[in-house]
């Protein structure tokens, strides 16, 4: 089997796996909205002021929803063995690795981004705002995906690992939430939001550079310890 | 000059008897440094012409602060070695760094805060660099909490080495994100090129103290690497052998 049939082959089988479980698909996606819905619920009703934190809100929501999600990206594959058979197989495990990454982008991603834009007109930004809302959130989430993915594949055999994956990623997802809600702050002011979008473009261009080596490299020292 | 020397600290037995022999002199002269540092900065130095005495916490903040930088650095060079070479000193240098590093922060981070609320009115403020320095900590605190996650030393070792790796990449992006984010502290005083902007007077006890605060971390990283390999060696013979003489 040459190697572009065998990515293609991974990339169909985590999609194929993940809509047999489309419960388990939907969960963060509906986490992600109640997040955001139950904000303005501590606030005054219709606060115009909401609009101000209107990207934090989703961004963090999505941070959140991402987290949630992580731990199953390797996981069943570490218990039922077939993590092991991937490590041996003749395609790189970094590509697969960034493979299987690309469909749990795919499947819980790309929703994230989608779902941004009329969340963000739902707590008030103006048609701008919500659209650099949902185009920082379709830039930065592969990152979260990647970088998330790196510490998942870090703690695979851990018994712990939900309590610590949060430890792990938050801190390395600070610029990524900078630049996504500081282009969405730019927009809502009518300035030009290209710089920061750009900076979310370079961070993801360098995350799909660096990242799956690093989570291989991750993974090979989880399946041998 | 023979190099031998330098072999032969790769191995856990030399290593351990060196650490024994220099960290306490690296703790008396770390010691020295920092008192007399701080001392000359306390009574010797003079006034700040706007800041009054209120600066003088700088002699504990500034060393403290730099040095919880050059830590994650070291980590992550220890972190290479240990992934290169599998050298099992460089593994017990990456877990022996971090908990010293995260401490050093929040020296850091107190002495920040207190100097903070005099200057600028406030313990804390969402400034740029008091930002990065607590996500520096939070980085630490992620190198500790991975490295007590696994049962098996060396793994964790490796584990950690490669976020302090990734880490590493990510620190400047981070501290570049949250400068582009807001800025109110004060530019650097000292790394300036060119004539620094800080007086003779008050800049030498800084030095003093940043020296004796360095030599305080040689200090501690080489006790705690001798922990580390107490731990990881305990059913080696030569380790039960020095156990045994020490006794």
């Amino acid at each position: 089997m040459s190697l572009g049939h065998a990515l293609w082959a991974t990339l169909v089988r985590e999609l194929r796996l993940a809509a047999r479980a489309p419960g388990e698909v939907a969960q963060p996606l509906v986490f992600y909205t109640l997040v955001a819905a139950i904000f303005p619920l501590g606030v005054t009703a219709n606060e115009p002021s909401l609009a101000l934190y209107a990207p934090a809100i989703v961004w963090v929501a999505a941070l959140l929803a991402n987290l949630m999600t992580l731990e199953r990206v390797f996981r069943s594959d570490f218990d039922d063995g077939s993590l092991e058979q991937l490590a041996l197989a003749n395609a790189p495990l970094s590509l697969i690795v960034a493979i299987k990454l690309l469909a749990h982008w795919l499947i819980s991603g790309l929703p994230l981004a989608l779902l941004a834009w009329p969340l963000g007109l739902g707590l008030g930004l103006n048609a701008e705002a919500a659209k650099v809302l949902g185009l920082g959130l379709l830039l930065g989430t592969p990152t979260l995906v990647l970088l998330g993915g790196f510490a998942a594949a870090l703690t695979v055999g851990l018994p712990r690992a939900g309590v610590l994956l949060p430890i792990l990623v938050l801190p390395m997802l600070a610029p990524v939430l900078i630049f996504g809600a500081g282009a969405v702050r730019a927009a809502a002011e009518g300035l030009d939001p290209a710089g920061p979008l750009y900076f979310l473009a370079a961070l993801l261009a360098l995350s799909v550079t660096l990242v799956p080596f690093a989570a291989a490299a991750a993974l090979r020292n989880a399946l041998e310890a | 000059m023979s190099w031998t020397w330098f072999h032969r600290l790769g191995s856990p037995p030399s290593f351990f008897r060196f650490a024994e022999r220099w960290a306490p002199w690296l703790m008396a002269l770390a010691l020295l440094l920092i008192v007399g540092g701080c001392g000359a900065g306390l009574f010797y130095a003079p006034k700040d012409y706007q800041q009054g005495d209120a600066f003088r916490i700088i002699y504990v903040h500034v060393p403290a602060a730099a040095i919880s930088l050059s830590i994650y650095v070291l980590m992550a060079v220890a972190g290479a070695v240990a992934l290169i070479w599998r050298m099992k000193l460089a593994e017990a240098a990456v877990v022996s760094a971090a908990p010293i590093g995260a401490s050093f922060t929040v020296v850091a981070l107190l002495t920040g805060m207190l100097w903070g609320k005099p200057m600028w009115g406030a313990y804390w403020v969402w400034d740029a660099r008091l930002t990065s320095e607590l996500v520096l900590l939070f980085l630490y605190l992620g190198v500790i909490a991975l490295n007590s996650a696994f049962v098996d030393a060396r793994a964790a070792a490796r584990a950690c080495a490669w976020l302090a790796l990734v880490g590493v990449v990510n620190v400047p992006i981070v501290k570049f994100s949250v400068d582009w984010w807001n800025s109110l502290h004060q530019t650097s005083t000292i790394m300036k090129l060119g004539k620094p902007t800080i007086s003779g007077d008050m800049l030498w006890p800084l030095l003093m103290s940043l020296a004796g605060f360095y030599l305080l971390f040689g200090a501690a990283l080489l006790r705690r690497m001798q922990n580390q390999l107490l731990w990881r060696e305990r059913n080696t013979r030569w380790l039960q052998d020095w156990l045994k003489g020490a006794a």
